[in-house]
């Protein structure tokens, strides 16, 4: 018996009139959706992941992109998809995989969230005027302040930990070399080196080429130790303990062997093409004490230098595990909302597991208050961010900086196509083939990237401008500049807004 | 808009409150006739070694009953009355305001090197939390505040602030948008040893109030300016931080500035902005504080609301205008006005 094809996911056509054959489009397509027979180009849209490589390479405008071009009889719960993934997992009895973020239709709270400004009463600041501070220093702080007076002269005696100073609180989170190209990697890398934050080179070692940059890296420590040794941790600016992800909070993760070439073998210290698997949990963290063990190891091995952070994923209990970890010597807690990025993930855990970044960071935040420890340690937000909006109102909601992911990626061509896990990315990003890597100049790529980080940057003087606030500690967590659009007082409550009008 | 004016004999003499209730109604153009309020240090001599806590009751019956059950429970009442008050025909008595002199249980008070203070400042957040009809206005050692809704010669006569004498009065000419109407709304605010007066608003609000929330602090007089006062005794009076340096910490240099002092400098003024960046005050705003040790005035990092500085002998004047300085000391003879955030103050000389 047979189950047959399912419908296209996208059709393609040509405007013959227009095109001129230039064969643009089947260079570029990595999936073979175009070929060549007898002079004409064939088109099998079966292929087709509407990467839009093709139609951005094409300079007639030649080509169209339909989706979804058959209709299944409708139905509210049985959606087209639900109806494919069970016939997939028929034929398969596999899990099915996906890549980027949370595809189901969640309400955004980002969007039910509005920011504020100043009329009368307060003048709004001009940053073209005035100073504007977005310098942010992420690391462990003092509770108070100890020195000594002599002779009208302050001898201070707290000892500061070191911090990473940021010019602007817009890191790029974690992406290893593996899940995407050596170039695409060094765009980043060369991009917050140009605007003066940092990047997380991800569970996947440091390449040679990354070394120039080094000092606005974080390295990555997941539970596979990929590429980790004293080399390693020495080079990094920072130190970052991944125990969780966004997209896929609970599992470990896997990287396909196709993907582990020579390269990434020797970066990662792994055998060349053979899957790189990183268990669920660490194995030598069962506890939190277990964490704050290997928090303080790491800062032993580097002498006390060098920041540490730890990544978890936005689960239920986020706010005491994230209270947890402040009570260690942990420098930084990273929480990532379920809808943050990712190379390949189970769809199941992408679209079901975990809670929303806005919620989390909101219910951390007021954790750390509530327990008088707040400004000691911070925090940085990441999972699904979009624009300067959302970064404005994380940190609003108690963030001191967030991780961009997607959002960089796209600055580098990609178009959110979802099919990271095939190692095919015809824009060179996630993916190892050197004919598709090289699409990506890394000077040019990361002036792309530096812009959007500029972009936004300027796009937050501006809001906080006209919000009366010169300087980025008095947005964090300053819920009154916040208000909440059709929120429900349940979740009011949980983000300590106040309704719009309120 | 609001009008604000301080002043500081910094030998101790004593000055009564007629002239400082000429300055402030003379800023009558900056206020809405809605709140007014003096504080004055040094009017209680013969209570000096007891809390004089002001409190407007609503009545005299389960408000006044709770307070003092809750204040005979933490310390002992030397002496209660009303505060002796005289009817205005423009100010409509909305509260009963009471004064005890209090001395709080030092024993019972434990994990604090300041039971004293922290047994006062617990009564405070808890009276004004939790019992109904009653606010607790003014909670200092040897001085008071009296505020009222009206204009400020009113609410002067009200209490005949003439007859109080003090070295250091700080006074507030409101034009209220928070809370119109509202005794306790009124300037100053008090916490223990600090008065705060104030002229703007705080746009850092929400991260300042979390701040002290997250260290004991309750917000409950519906305006931003009590959370400066409870900075300043966070910072200043619990972490034990000088006034001047209090000041650097709600209204720091910019970074620009910090990264070409000396490194010396430059390594303390990061670590006191690291430390205390949730304490840092932004918005419009100009702030005189006093304790009784002296008084300190300043405004936002880029000046968004006037402040100006008259100096005679041993006095100081710190006041929204020059010509309230003016009128209350004709003989002025220095004049200036301070920095964006630069800090002026004045101090006792014992």
């Amino acid at each position: 018996m047979s189950l047959g094809s399912v419908p296209l996911k996208y059709k393609i056509s040509i405007d013959r009139d227009q095109c001129m054959k230039c064969m643009r489009c089947v260079d570029n397509c990595s999936y073979g959706v175009y070929r060549i027979e007898d002079d004409k180009i064939i088109i099998d849209s079966r292929k087709c992941t509407a990467c839009h490589r093709c139609i951005s390479m094409c300079p007639r405008d030649a080509i169209m992109l339909q989706e979804r071009p058959v209709d299944y009889r409708s139905h509210p719960l049985w959606t087209t998809e639900a109806r494919e993934d069970v016939i997939n997992q028929a034929r398969s009895g596999k899990i099915i995989l996906s890549g980027m973020g949370n595809a189901v239709d969640y309400p955004i709270i980002f969007d039910r969230l509005v920011l504020d400004a100043c009329q009368v009463t307060n003048p709004s600041i001009d940053p073209l005027r005035e100073p504007m501070e977005l310098r942010t220093y992420i690391g462990k702080k003092p509770a108070k302040l100890d020195f000594t007076m002599k002779d009208g002269d302050v001898e201070l005696k707290t000892k500061l930990a070191p911090n990473l100073k940021l010019d602007t609180p817009i890191m790029i989170g974690h992406m290893s070399y593996g899940a995407i190209s050596l170039n695409a990697q060094l765009s980043l890398a060369k991009a917050v080196a140009k605007t003066g934050t940092f990047m997380g080179t991800g569970e996947g070692g440091m390449h040679e080429a990354i070394y120039p940059y080094q000092d606005h890296t974080i390295v990555q420590i997941a539970s596979g130790r990929f590429g980790v040794d004293i080399d390693y941790l020495e080079r990094g600016a920072a130190i970052e303990i991944k125990v969780g992800q966004g997209a896929k909070p609970g599992i470990g993760g896997h990287l396909p062997g196709e993907k582990v070439c020579a390269d990434v073998s020797c970066t990662r210290m792994i055998p060349l093409g053979s899957d790189a698997i990183s268990p669920a949990p660490h194995h030598d963290i069962y506890s939190i004490e277990d964490l704050a063990q290997l928090v303080r190891s790491l800062k032993e091995a580097t002498n006390w230098e060098k920041p540490v952070f730890v990544k978890i994923a936005a689960v239920h209990n986020v706010a005491a595990i994230a209270a947890g970890i402040a009570r260690s010597s942990a420098d930084a807690v990273v929480i990532d909302g379920f809808k943050g990025g990712t190379g390949a993930a189970p769809k199941v855990f992408r679209d079901n597991v975990g809670i929303p970044i806005e919620a989390a960071v909101a219910a951390v935040d007021q954790k750390l208050n509530d327990q008088g420890i707040r400004n000691e340690v911070s925090i940085i937000a990441s999972g699904g961010l979009r624009n300067s909006g959302d970064l404005a109102k994380s940190i609003a909601l108690g963030a001191d900086a967030v991780y961009i992911g997607t959002a960089s990626l796209i600055a580098l061509g990609c178009r959110v196509c979802g099919s990271c896990y095939r190692g095919l990315c015809p824009w060179g990003i996630a993916t190892q083939r050197p004919e598709l890597v090289e699409r990506i100049d890394s000077d040019v790529g990361s002036e792309n990237v530096a812009n959007l980080i500029r972009g936004w940057t300027l796009e937050l003087s501006e809001l906080m401008g006209a919000a009366g606030l010169n300087s980025i500690e008095s947005l964090r967590g300053n819920r009154e500049r916040l208000r909440g659009y059709m929120l429900d007082e349940g979740l009011l409550d949980v983000l300590k807004v106040e309704s719009v009008g309120a | 808009m609001c009008g604000i004016i301080g002043v500081i004999d910094r030998t101790m003499a004593r000055m009564d409150g007629s002239s400082i209730k000429k300055a402030l109604s003379l800023m009558d153009e900056r206020g809405s006739g809605e709140g007014a309020g003096y504080v004055a240090y040094g009017i209680y001599p013969d209570y000096s070694d007891c809390y004089a806590i002001h409190v407007f009751f609503d009545n005299l019956l389960e408000p006044k009953t709770n307070v003092d059950r809750i204040l005979q429970k933490w310390g002992r009442i030397v002496y209660q009355e009303e505060i002796p008050t005289y009817e205005q025909p423009n100010l409509k008595r909305e509260h009963i305001p009471w004064r005890y002199f209090f001395k709080p249980y030092t024993d019972l008070m434990v994990g604090t090197t300041n039971p004293d203070d922290d047994n006062v400042k617990r009564l405070v957040m808890t009276i004004n939390s939790t019992v109904e009809g009653a606010l607790v206005f003014s909670s200092g050692i040897n001085l008071g505040v009296f505020k009222a809704s009206g204009w400020p010669e009113d609410v002067a006569n009200f209490y005949r602030i003439e007859d109080y004498k003090g070295y250091i009065w700080l006074a507030h000419n409101r034009y209220p948008t928070n809370t119109s109407g509202w005794w306790g709304g009124a300037h100053p605010f008090n916490l223990l040893d600090w008065s705060v007066v104030h002229n703007g608003e705080i746009t850092s609000y929400g991260t300042n109030r979390r701040y002290v929330e997250s260290h004991g602090y309750q917000c409950t007089m519906l305006t931003d300016t009590e959370v400066v006062a409870y900075l300043f005794d966070l910072i200043g009076r619990r972490h034990g931080l000088p006034s001047d340096m209090v000041v650097e910490a709600l209204a720091p240099p910019f970074w620009d500035e910090i990264d070409e002092m000396p490194e010396k400098q430059e390594e303390f003024m990061r670590a006191l902005r690291l430390t205390y960046g949730p304490a840092l005050m932004n918005g419009p705003f100009a702030i005189v504080v006093a304790t009784k040790d002296g008084i300190v005035g300043f405004t936002d990092r880029i000046k968004l609301r006037p402040l100006i500085v008259g100096e005679n002998d041993s006095k100081l004047y710190i006041s929204s205008e020059e010509a309230a300085i003016r009128i209350m000391d004709p003989d002025v003879d220095k004049i200036y006005m301070p920095r964006a955030g630069e800090p002026v103050i004045g101090r006792v000389t014992q």
